[in-house]
């Protein structure tokens, strides 16, 4: 029996749209960028490197309103860790991945209204966007203003421009692994659907 | 002819204390040791192989004669038989910077091996100005010592620029070189390359960007070159990372530095023919420092310039390739398993 729950309004399902688009438009054109060929290149340079701009000043606005939107709503509280226990739920959550989900086993921590990630998605989450994000924005500031970047005496560029390659790869295997743990609902593509209605479809009862 | 130290011809000392302060100050200011031009002392100087050789300013005293007046902007002159000094100007292109000049490569010529002896008579006869000014093949061609430097290459390299085709007569080495402080620059291994970069610009700028320097020579109105570059993304940036060569020469394989310069439409526009793995200026700019086989070069990085497209640390690379390879993998292996338990574990 499936049940449904109103996880994702409006603004939450826009945000994430916006984040969706543009992560992929800079995956894209950053690889483009990185391995360009003046013989084949993937997308043109110059309007790979105008796309990387606009995509990379748009997540940078939206990552300030989740910033934002986490000090004036309650949304916060699903990236908030609480140190009691995390470790046990988090060895839970990883056992089920790695054993109980190919056993059949129901998950450890289902989706509620009170707990809209699981430990480890919650980890993840709060790496990505607190600390992920925040490197990748501010090196991207530093190569899109690399005047600026000189004059505050902030070291060489490379190592700026080395950390923003690094830091593209790990969000770009967060985004895979993000997508791949969408397929986890009830059906296959349910939580792609929830994301779009805003109705998550559980086959748990609510927690 | 008159010997010139019978004039009576002083310095006004008050810019000769402001100069004997200023100039070493100024290159302790940028970072450089100053060449003790004023009391003549050897002064070790690296040379493009690394070594350091001693100056002798043998030449000095010989030189100091004309530099009485010619290293200083005003002259005092009092001809002979009068009481009357006279006071002017020295015409600012007649005026040299002694320093630069025994920091350059010709620092131990002496003044009269290139102009004529006749200057040693004061005041200067009036056809002198006209004399010939010898170019660089007139003395280092054909001399087996300075092959490596392909004078001739640059020669045939110039005849075929547009300076030549349209200028021949009003450009030559010495337009774009200066004669009195010409110094090694692209072979400075010393040097950082942002002043390599610096003192080439400042050559194409001497006249792109002086109006009078310009139109003496074109007789057109000098266009405004961050108006006609304005199509170039981040143009201060690349002002301060490349050389004006790098678009508007042809790559030679021969030379260091590139001397065909082309019509602007044929300059580079493609950002590709830089940002891209086989970056035209690994050819030009980055050439020498590739030919020496620095460090970081080895690993496909260019000094330390932030060259998007063309910069590739093997390291990252190989870094960024295992981790994306290993959660595709990750995700294959277990959507497998999963595929595979499903059918198991379905009742």
């Amino acid at each position: 029996m499936s049940h449904n729950l109103y996880l994702y309004p409006k603004f939450i399902r826009l945000w994430h749209f916006i984040n969706a688009v543009m992560f992929l438009l800079l995956i894209v054109t950053g690889l483009s960028m990185q391995y360009t060929a003046p013989d084949s290149p993937l997308i043109r340079f110059d309007i790979a490197v105008k796309l990387h701009d606009i995509g990379g000043i748009t997540v940078s606005i939206n990552y300030l309103l989740f910033l934002m939107g986490n000090m004036v709503t309650d949304n916060g509280k699903y990236y908030r860790i609480q140190a009691k226990g995390f470790t046990t739920e988090l060895k839970g959550q990883f056992r089920y991945y790695i054993w109980g989900i190919f056993k059949g086993e129901a998950p450890p921590y289902p989706i509620s209204k009170d707990r809209k990630f699981n430990p480890l998605q919650k980890l993840s989450y709060v790496l990505v966007m607190y600390m992920g994000m925040p490197v990748i924005i501010l090196t991207g500031l530093a190569l899109f203003f690399p005047q600026v970047f000189d004059l505050l005496g902030l070291g060489s560029l490379i190592v700026a421009d080395v950390i923003h390659v690094l830091m593209g790869i790990v969000l770009t295997m967060f985004m895979l692994i993000h997508l791949y743990f969408s397929t986890f609902g009830r059906t296959m593509f349910s939580n792609f659907k929830s994301i779009i209605s805003g109705w998550h479809e559980s086959s748990q009862a609510p927690g | 002819m008159k010997n010139p130290a019978l004039f009576k011809i002083s310095i006004l000392d008050d810019n000769l204390h402001f100069a004997r302060v200023m100039i070493p100050l100024l290159f302790l200011l940028a970072g450089t040791a100053p060449i003790n031009a004023q009391e003549g002392e050897p002064t070790g100087q690296r040379t493009t192989e690394g070594e350091t050789v001693e100056k002798k300013f043998t030449n000095k005293e010989e030189n100091a004669l004309c530099l009485k007046c010619h290293a200083n902007k005003y002259v005092r002159f009092t001809p002979e038989g009068s009481d009357q000094p006279y006071i002017f100007k020295m015409y600012s292109d007649c005026i040299i910077d002694t320093t630069k000049y025994y920091a350059s490569n010709h620092w131990n010529f002496k003044c009269v091996d290139c102009h004529s002896s006749d200057y040693e008579t004061y005041p200067h006869l009036a056809g002198l100005r006209f004399e010939y000014m010898a170019t660089c093949l007139d003395c280092h061609g054909d001399d087996p010592e300075y092959a490596k430097f392909h004078f001739e290459k640059i020669q045939e390299q110039y005849e075929a620029s547009v300076h030549f085709s349209k200028y021949s007569n009003e450009i030559s080495c010495w337009s774009c070189h200066n004669s009195h402080y010409y110094k090694i620059n692209a072979r400075n291994r010393d040097q950082d390359i942002k002043m390599t970069i610096a003192y080439d610009n400042a050559i194409c700028l001497g006249c792109h960007a002086n109006t009078d320097n310009f139109e003496m020579i074109a007789e057109r109105l000098n266009p405004d070159v961050t108006t006609t570059h304005e199509w170039l993304p981040n143009q201060a940036n690349h002002f301060k990372s490349v050389r004006c060569i790098e678009c508007h020469a042809e790559i030679n394989d021969t030379l260091l530095v590139a001397h065909k310069i082309l019509p602007k439409e044929q300059a580079v526009k493609k950002c590709v023919e830089c940002h891209s793995s086989d970056s035209r200026l690994k050819a030009s700019l980055y050439k020498y420092q590739l030919e020496e086989g620095a460090s970081l070069v080895k690993d496909d990085m260019i000094g330390d310039a932030v060259l998007i497209g063309s910069r590739r640390s093997t390291t990252v690379n190989l870094l960024s390739n295992i981790l994306i390879l290993a959660t595709v993998l990750g995700i294959l292996g277990h959507w497998s398993l999963r595929i595979i338990t499903r059918k198991k574990t379905k009742p």
